[in-house]
């Protein structure tokens, strides 16, 4: 699986970009399969001020609907519009076409918390095995 | 073996955490008189008694088919075709839930389907879900939708809106942030469009009207999508859905949502349900929908299936996250609203539709002519409207039912400053007869 070097990563499955004040955030590739067939996503206004692992999007399947969790503190400045119309891009291209949201970020000390491409790699190989 | 035992050691270990010694202790701040009380319960009857005794238990109701009838207020006398009552009798449909398994029961889902499908069209609205318990909870669950979708905390409704339905928001809201807001109507019942449009600001997630209104009134409201569109709020309309048939639809005044009662579409009055709650909205509010929806697929031969859909956000899946509590429908009163529009017929409905307006505006016109009475609903009415005795209205009610006439709805009790005033109700039930019968009984009031 794909877990491209220049983002961090949450347990719950977001990626953010690593550098910069204004990043985007989607979910990983692992997520995107585990989530199957997206058919909506709910995505949060600009300007709304979120809480690291708080709610600030979500994103449903077929079965069920999940919450995406921000990866770190910050204001909303952007949103994936596209997603509205073709949902199924966070299928197709998770960390391109299929990215939900901007963060400007309010603390950016916070993606320290986060973990980098290797470390997630292991997580998801550790929780497969349980 | 019981499915789950409560042993002497449990018991224990409760009271412990608790921080009492015993049972008895537990129960200290009971009053002794009220512990162990006796109940004398009488001795057991026969099936031929019991019988008998409930006859004569369900005999003491008073029904519309013992007296005259002019009640209306939210509950509304109709001919009910005896077709409908032998198809939702039938075993394959007399279930009130939408099964477990649903795709298990094609038949119920593809009659749910169908009644979806008749509520859009009514309505003017392009998605209807399975149904909620009554027009009051659906009209609750229309303004935490409004809440949810603008993410503000006031909803705005017209005091001319069903008490019932307007008390039913008010306990949803209640411990939470959310405000509910009334304005006012006028002399003549209609909405009060300045008080309105004073209160409709930022902070508004949703506007609730009711046309034809809790006094009969059809309310115009022309130009109000428009003007709470700009302001981002999301317009609620609820109202007799037969009125539809021949008025204004909330689709086409520009509504996001209907919500409200749909006892009107072939269910009995029967002393105040189980009744129907239609929800309908435009497609932009589609996955907002709170409760069932049924939907058209495909199976894995490619046969047309029926099953439940935009299910992801609901409690059983979502848990505390779900937009809403209900999860569950009316399934046979909604059978018996699918069956009603279906044996009427388009054509049939609009027809029952103009034969209430008529009833209606002939009797108005009748007790126009009343020196005792005076009728205070000029507007365009549907089968309601408001008159104010001249005479205090007990006194009316009195002599009426001794005539065996149940004359109106008192209007006091919901609006103080309506003194003498009751809201009067005739649809296709009542000939011409039974209208002169009525206006003949007032004259002599």
């Amino acid at each position: 699986m794909n877990f491209p070097e220049n983002l961090r990563y949450t347990k719950t499955h977001e990626w953010i970009v690593a550098q910069g004040v204004k990043v985007k955030v989607g979910v990983t590739e692992y997520a995107q399969k585990e989530i199957s067939d997206v058919v909506f996503v709910e995505l949060p206004k600009k300007g709304l001020v979120v809480q690291q692992g708080k709610t600030a999007a979500v994103v449903e399947s077929v079965k069920a609907a999940f919450d995406i969790y921000a990866p770190a503190s910050g204001k909303v400045t952007d949103a994936n519009t596209t997603l509205e119309g073709n949902p199924g891009l966070v299928n197709q291209s998770p960390y391109g076409d299929g990215w939900m949201f901007e963060l400007e970020l309010s603390n950016p000390a916070e993606l320290n918390t986060l973990m980098t491409a290797q470390q997630y790699g292991e997580f998801i190989h550790q929780s497969a095995k349980h | 073996m019981p499915y789950l035992s409560l042993t002497e050691e449990d018991k224990k270990a409760f009271l412990h955490q608790i921080g009492v010694r015993s049972f008895s202790e537990l129960i200290a701040s009971i009053p002794q008189s009220l512990r162990d009380p006796k109940v004398s319960i009488p001795e057991a009857l026969s099936e031929p008694e019991v019988q008998g005794l409930i006859t004569r238990l369900g005999g003491k109701n008073t029904t519309t088919k013992d007296f005259l009838s002019f009640l209306g207020a939210g509950s509304y006398e109709h001919f009910i075709p005896a077709a409908l009552v032998e198809i939702i009798s039938r075993q394959e449909f007399l279930t009130a839930y939408t099964p477990y398994q649903p795709e298990a029961s094609q038949g119920t889902l593809q009659a749910i389907y169908e009644y979806q499908s008749l509520m859009t069209e009514l309505t003017g609205l392009a998605v209807s879900n399975a149904s909620h318990y009554d027009g009051a909870t659906s009209l609750a669950e229309a303004a935490l939708v409004a809440l949810k979708h603008t993410d503000r905390s006031r909803v705005l409704v017209a005091r001319s809106v069903h008490p019932h339905y307007r008390e039913t928001i008010r306990t949803y809201l209640a411990g939470t942030p959310y405000v509910l807001e009334e304005f006012g109507f006028d002399a003549g019942g209609s909405f009060n469009r300045q008080e309105f449009l004073e209160k409709l600001d930022g902070n508004v997630a949703g506007v609730i009207f009711q046309t034809p209104n809790f006094f009969g009134v059809v309310e115009d409201l022309e130009g109000m999508s428009e003007k709470i569109r700009a302001n981002g709020s999301v317009m609620i309309l609820t109202g007799d859905p037969l009125s539809f048939a021949i008025f204004r639809t909330p689709g086409e005044w520009g509504a996001d949502i209907a919500a409200g009662e749909g006892q009107p579409l072939g269910l009995p009055m029967s002393f105040g349900g189980p009744y129907l709650g239609y929800f309908v909205t435009s497609q932009a509010l589609m996955r907002r929908i709170p409760g069932r929806l049924a939907g058209l697929t495909q199976d894995a031969d490619g046969k047309r299936a029926f099953c439940l859909t935009l299910q992801a956000r609901e409690q059983h899946i979502r848990r505390e996250r779900a937009g809403s509590n209900i999860c569950s429908n009316q399934a046979l009163c909604a059978l018996a609203a699918c069956s009603y529009m279906t044996l009427l017929g388009k054509q049939g409905i609009r027809e029952v539709a103009e034969i209430n307006c008529d009833r209606a505006s002939y009797l108005r016109s009748q007790i126009s002519k009343l020196k005792n009475f005076e009728v205070e609903t000029s507007q365009t009415i549907f089968n309601e409207f408001r008159v104010k005795s001249k005479k205090p209205f007990a006194k009316v009610e009195e002599k009426m039912k001794a005539w065996k006439i149940f004359p109106g709805v008192a209007l006091q009790p919901f609006y103080p400053e309506l003194k003498d005033q009751f809201l009067v109700c005739a649809t296709e039930t009542k000939s011409k007869e039974d209208l002169d019968r009525f206006v003949e009984a007032l004259e002599k009031c």
